[in-house]
């Protein structure tokens, strides 16, 4: 029993509700909100470190015992996601602070911030599968809200489309949950493993397994299922789509390792070759979006895109190897994806456009910005020292190393085009002539600034620390390629 | 009986995917709320139909129907009660803003931030 684990919920819940008082006060509101987000953000670590220093943490709510009541279970991987989640909610909060105008802040923004930070944290610590349920309706509810906050003529028309998907998606998800229900009988997911370990395999369970890669990939943006992301994700301001970007899709993506990996592991040469096919697929497709457009908000969208499938390969590929490059991964992809869309919210806000094309010689006003840029976008390619780099490592070797040359070429490949890409944004919009835009003056360039480079210095320490970190990552990899361990620590045997 | 059941739900999914195929808003919106009496009622019969009492424990019946689904469809039920509340109130605003309900015209960039 320790009721840590409850805190990072705890936290953005009672933030988010104090802060409807105070609606109309926005100095009152920002106060409370930087106070609650840096709480979290201790509290998670201390969490991360209880889990590294004494294993597992679960936590029965109302104390009914494991398989009956509902369980809490946070594992290493579970830990650092919330960690990386509370800083994330962190440096988005405080450049909204300058981004957001007055107008939305007074509209409950702060709020629904809280709440999606919520529904994030209880969808990484859950371990039951409805609960699971319930909190991606919680943080995809605050994604609606944030998403049409404002009321503009793109947010109305996107939310319309974001909306009918996740409905959709919803909705089998709840079929997906009453599917494996009438087969197993329980909802407790370590509970779910043991029984589909007993039974072995059947067809149903693999029917079971590709519908729950249906709605998760429809969350997290898996190939055939990524159409609503690149027009949804336009719409929304620079702050909100940062937490979209970084965090919704992950959540999708962690669910699907979580399922693959605890629950489906019976008949893996079907569902991971499946699931291997799409991400190889999610990352041609996600690379070709990013090469094609001339718009800096698309290209970072498609980056995300190529990320879903570069982390998907690596849980796909099921070694305790790949797992750990996934891991680094998917906190390295968090945490730059996060930087990118607040650096080219700040663009966007100097240039008054999202079209390249019309920009230029950025560097000569605001070199810091540029020189910033320069590093995410090297950090995002895997360039050595820099965080992407031990993720994709690990997941390429691991996929030599098990025989899918054809697979790991094209990750390998998609880094290339992953870093043109990049690189094209910073030539055109950084280099070249000095353009004068209307309202470069105005935009608190100084402030909005700290968030990303808080980011990017996140980058590389990540980057260089990874020799530190390994141990970390290595116990989040043993738990997911070890079920038993996970089970063992829920059920109590 | 499941039997039954699980032909009306097959028709409820397959009135809701024609309804959310069509160009109309409005019909797609009746679409989703089609969509969720499904997947609840597919809960319910997944759970069981067999026959005992309520569960309630006045009752003192000597078996009971399954519980845990039917507190899992009340949740469903007002989570996309919540959502379809949010979805038609977005409708009625998009109505407003934009002057049509036909999902061929909601189209372009325009009108960012």
């Amino acid at each position: 029993m320790n009721s840590l684990i409850v805190l990072p919920l705890l936290i953005p819940l009672f933030t988010g509700t104090i802060l409807i008082f105070f609606a109309k006060n926005t100095l009152t509101q920002r106060w409370i909100s930087a106070a609650g987000s840096i709480l979290m953000i201790i509290v998670s670590l201390w969490l991360a470190a209880t889990v590294y220093n004494e294993g597992i943490q679960t936590m029965n709510l109302g104390n009914w015992e494991a398989p009956f009541g509902i369980t809490l279970v946070s594992d290493m991987l579970s830990a650092l996601l919330v960690v990386t989640t509370s800083l994330i909610g962190f440096v988005c909060l405080l450049y909204s602070f300058r981004y957001i105008e007055k107008e939305r802040e007074e509209h409950f923004y702060y709020p629904v911030f809280f709440f999606l930070l919520l529904g994030i944290n209880g969808a990484f610590t859950t371990g039951d599968i409805f609960n699971l349920f319930v909190f991606f309706e919680v943080m995809l509810m605050s994604s609606y809200v944030l998403l049409v906050l404002g009321g503009t003529k793109i947010q109305l028309r996107e939310t319309i489309k974001y909306l009918l998907v996740n409905v959709i998606a919803s909705a089998l998800f709840v079929i997906a949950v009453g599917y494996l229900y009438s087969v197993v009988g329980s909802l407790n997911m370590a509970h779910i493993s043991v029984r589909l370990a007993e039974m072995g395999q059947s067809g149903i369970i693999t029917v079971i397994a590709v519908l729950f890669l249906i709605v998760f990939g429809a969350k997290g943006a898996l190939f055939p299922l990524y159409f609503w992301l690149p027009g949804s994700y336009y719409a929304p301001p620079a702050p909100v789509l940062a937490m979209f970007g970084a965090l919704l899709t992950k959540v999708g993506i962690y669910s699907i390792a979580r399922t693959y990996t605890l629950l489906f592991n019976q008949d893996v040469g079907f569902t991971h070759g499946l699931l291997e096919v799409l991400a190889i697929l999610t990352i041609i497709v996600g690379v070709i979006g990013a090469i094609a457009f001339s718009d800096i908000k698309k290209i970072i969208i498609y980056n995300i895109i190529v990320a879903v499938g570069v982390i998907l390969f690596g849980v796909a590929t099921f070694t305790q190897e790949s797992l750990a490059g996934s891991i680094f991964y998917i906190i390295h992809d968090m945490n730059i994806k996060a930087a990118l869309f607040l650096l080219i919210g700040i663009v966007i806000k100097i240039t008054g456009t999202s079209d390249m094309t019309k920009m230029g010689g950025l560097i000569h006003r605001f070199p810091a910005l540029a020189w910033t840029f320069f590093i995410a976008a090297a950090a995002l390619a895997g360039i050595p020292p820099l965080s992407g780099f031990p993720g994709k490592v690990l997941i390429i070797s691991s996929g030599f190393a098990n025989g899918n040359y054809w697979g790991a070429a094209v990750v390998l490949l998609s880094s290339l085009f992953v870093l043109f890409s990049a690189m094209k944004i910073f030539m055109n919009v950084f280099w070249g002539k000095p353009e004068t835009y209307a309202n470069q003056e105005k935009v608190p360039v100084k402030w909005l600034l700290a968030s990303p480079a808080i980011l990017t210095v996140f980058a590389v320490l990540f980057g260089f620390g990874t020799e530190a970190l390994y141990p970390v990552i290595m116990n989040a990899a043993e738990t997911l390629s070890n079920p038993e361990i996970y089970i063992n620590a829920v059920l109590k045997e | 009986m499941e039997i039954v059941m699980s032909l009306l739900i097959g028709i409820l999914f397959m009135s809701a995917t024609y309804l959310m195929l069509s160009k109309s808003l409005l019909r797609v919106i009746v679409g989703t709320g089609l969509l969720s009496h499904g997947a609840h009622l597919l809960i319910l019969t997944m759970g069981g139909l067999k026959t005992g009492a309520a569960p309630l424990l006045g009752q003192n019946a000597e078996s009971y129907t399954d519980p845990l689904p039917q507190a899992l469809i009340l949740t469903a039920i007002v989570i996309s009660f919540g959502i379809t509340a949010l979805f038609l109130v977005v409708a009625y605003r998009s109505y407003q803003e934009l002057g049509t309900d036909n999902l061929e015209l909601m189209r372009g960039k325009e009108g960012n931030e």
